[in-house]
């Protein structure tokens, strides 16, 4: 056997050595490609009957980009309506995943955000949650999620904990309670944690009796009524807007007068739609929920950004969806600057990492377990003042100090 | 606790009266016409949002609201069964069907177009305010809802009993050949028939709008209770739609308060399946031979 080029140079070196060459050429103008700004898809209910909290949450994320980029991050937002839909949800995040979106933030639904989760665990695309409390999206053993918001369970142990805590600060006590809640999805979970934590909690009174109430009654006047017999001290809630506003409105119709009414976790009572349509008769209802801390300089930047941008919205009374939300934008941008890169694996390794001690938020930093869920987020105590969700407590948080027992309907201006 | 008993079953009766006047507008036009409403439910909701608007412009409080509203309505169904409905009279159920729930489509779609999902409220100054009557107490708007809806349906009693035009529609649906063998023009009155129809659920609509917040979601909701009342009390008997609202309400209000509130509407559906197997044609329908 004879080699005709020993030694010499064949042609089929040159070509492997130019090929080389090329390749040792082209890896900085790889490393130049790496995207600059974070694309991020934003999965939310901007129609359909989530609408109004979904468009919320839509402004939370529309006033991130300028926000995060005064703390140096660039992210670009690319829109997607999930129309309150799960099988919607799904379809938009495989569509926003194609168009260019490295990461997702959503979707306020549960139902929705599991159905995304699937579509980024597949495509290997980090999932940022902004609002979603079933227990489930953690404990399926999902890697590209992160969850930034309490689960069901860490929603009532909390809103139940702090009943003792305004107990405390407001020198009254309850004797006895009743409990009413929504028969829907969230209504009927809510109720079962409530259920499960209630004895944990230790509180000094017992449940009389909890009422289920179908939410899309035209009247309350009913369950009020059934309330009414019993005259407890309490009565806690868990509702959405359009309920709680026919439920005070039959109490106040039928001259009930608790010491309290108190929201252990669900929204319902600090809603502009509450406000507008109760007046003065929405002050001093209680809310225990997680909430924007508003002595965090982060949240006064927030703020700041909010107001012009949609002058004819508050954001005293959104903070709970738009703080949520930038805080996910946040996370998001905060794992791709440390990354350096849009890549998913890479990306989701940087945001399983977050550690994050500035943030607008209640509660410590923001970090994430082996779950990919945050344990850290506290929940505060909100008294509806001047028709304004304000902190009552934690002190650390708090602006004003709780008012118990509630003054009565009549008179209030 | 039989005063709580007694006030439960007070409140029944006044919502039960404004459920009964906008099922009598689906019992007279089927009475006559002998066509069924589908789209009756989402009708009472646009009235509701007539009277938002016309509460939230000119500051028209929905009771008074409740007459241009009427007499909108009572211009829309001449039309409608002028223009569209007549055309579809004689022809099989199924096509009547889908007309109408067509109808209901749009009307339901255009709500959301203009208004959006949220419910509107109208805030009166009396929203608030109860009558208490010794141990009972009694909201004001719900009184006065019923005095309206009371008196509405004894406008159209007496309209059909003692006017000449309410006596040549009832011929009309006791015998159509008949009707039509003297004279009568038929088109014509059953364009009124629906005309009045239509302005029942728009004076229920806008009383209505009074104890409940317009919603769009509300539409089937109301069709359904609709249908139910007239089926309990007997399809096509104006009397016994105001019977059937009045039982529905009182049904409804005392099966909240005993049992679950949230199996309000299980009761309702209850009543009315015991209804149809025991009598038929309703409490005060004729039996058909």
């Amino acid at each position: 056997m004879t080699s005709k080029n020993r030694g010499g140079l064949s042609r089929r070196h040159l070509l492997g050595g130019a090929a080389a060459a090329t390749a040792l050429l082209a890896t900085p103008s790889i490393v130049r490609a790496q995207p600059k700004v974070l694309k991020v898809g934003v999965a939310l209910p901007r129609s359909g009957y989530l609408a109004a909290a979904g468009q919320a949450c839509y402004r939370g994320a529309e006033i991130a980009p300028k926000v995060l980029a005064d703390y140096g991050y660039a992210v670009e937002l690319m829109h997607v309506d999930t129309e309150s839909n799960v099988d919607i949800a799904r379809n938009q995040a495989e569509r926003v995943i194609a168009e260019g979106a490295q990461c997702i933030v959503g979707a306020f639904q549960s139902g929705a955000t599991l159905a995304i989760a699937q579509v980024c665990e597949q495509r290997q695309v980090p999932l940022c949650i902004n609002v979603a409390a079933a227990p489930q999206i953690t404990e399926q053993g999902y890697k590209y999620l992160v969850r930034n918001f309490q689960t069901g369970g860490q929603l009532a142990a909390n809103g139940l904990r702090l009943i003792k805590d305004v107990m405390a600060a407001t020198n009254v006590e309850f004797k006895n309670a009743v409990f009413t809640y929504a028969n829907d999805t969230f209504g009927t979970s809510q109720a079962k944690a409530i259920d499960k934590h209630f004895p944990a909690a230790n509180l000094p009174f017992k449940i009389e009796e909890s009422i289920a109430y179908d939410p899309r009654a035209q009247d309350l006047s009913v369950e009020v009524t059934k309330i009414r017999a019993i005259n407890p001290d309490l009565v806690m809630v868990v509702t959405r807007a359009s309920d709680a506003i026919k439920l005070i409105r039959d109490m106040v119709r039928q001259r009930f007068e608790p010491k309290a009414i108190i929201s252990p976790g669900s929204p319902g009572l600090y809603d502009e739609e509450f406000y507008q349509a109760l007046g003065p008769l929405a002050d001093y209802s209680v809310i225990n929920v997680p909430w924007v801390n508003p002595k965090a300089k982060m949240t006064e930047a927030v703020a700041a950004a909010f107001k012009p941008a949609f002058p004819k919205r508050r954001f005293a009374v959104e903070g709970f969806n738009v703080g949520f939300t930038f805080e996910a934008m946040l996370i998001a941008a905060d794992g791709f600057k440390r990354a350096g890169t849009a890549d998913g694996p890479e990306l989701m390794k940087a945001i399983r990492a977050t550690d994050l001690a500035e943030h607008v938020m209640i509660g410590g930093p923001i970090q994430f377990d082996d779950t990919g869920q945050n344990n850290n987020i506290g929940s505060a105590v909100l008294q509806n003042r001047d028709r304004t969700p304000t902190v009552v407590l934690p002190e650390s948080a708090a602006t004003m100090k709780p008012v118990l027992p509630m003054p009565p309907w009549k008179g209030r201006t | 606790m039989w005063t709580i008993y007694l006030n439960v079953v007070l409140q029944g009766v006044m919502t039960g009266l404004i459920y009964g006047l906008m099922a009598l507008g689906l019992s007279v036009i089927f009475g006559v016409v002998r066509v069924v409403n589908f789209a009756h439910g989402e009708f009472a909701v646009v009235a509701m949002y007539a009277a938002f608007v016309l509460f939230k412009i000119y500051g028209l409080d929905p009771l008074i609201a409740m007459a241009p509203i009427a007499l909108a309505f009572f211009a829309i169904g001449f039309i409608l069964q002028m223009g569209l409905v007549n055309s579809f009279v004689g022809r099989a159920e199924h096509e009547q069907f889908i007309l109408l729930v067509g109808l209901a489509i749009i009307l339901i779609n255009a709500v959301l177009m203009i208004f959006g999902p949220d419910a509107q409220p109208v805030n009166l100054p009396y929203a608030f305010d109860s009558y208490l009557i010794g141990p009972l107490i009694i909201d004001k708007v719900r009184v006065y809802a019923a005095i309206a809806a009371v008196a509405v349906s004894a406008g159209l009693f007496a309209f059909f009993r003692h006017t000449r035009t309410g006596t040549a529609i009832r011929a009309c649906a006791d015998n159509l050949v008949g009707a039509a063998v003297i004279g009568l023009n038929v088109k014509r009155l059953y364009a009124l028939t629906f005309g009045l129809g239509l302005a029942c659920v728009g004076a229920a609509g806008a009383l209505m709008e009074t104890i409940a917040d317009a919603a769009p979601s509300l539409g089937p909701a109301y069709t359904l209770l609709a249908f139910t009342i007239v089926i309990v009390g007997g399809l096509g008997s104006m009397s016994g739609a105001l019977v059937g609202g009045v039982l529905i309400g009182v049904s409804e209000a005392l099966a909240g308060f005993l049992i679950a509130p949230s199996m309000k509407s299980m009761f309702s559906f209850a009543l009315l399946i015991a209804v149809l197997v025991l009598r038929p044609q309703g409490l005060m329908g004729r039996r058909v031979a």
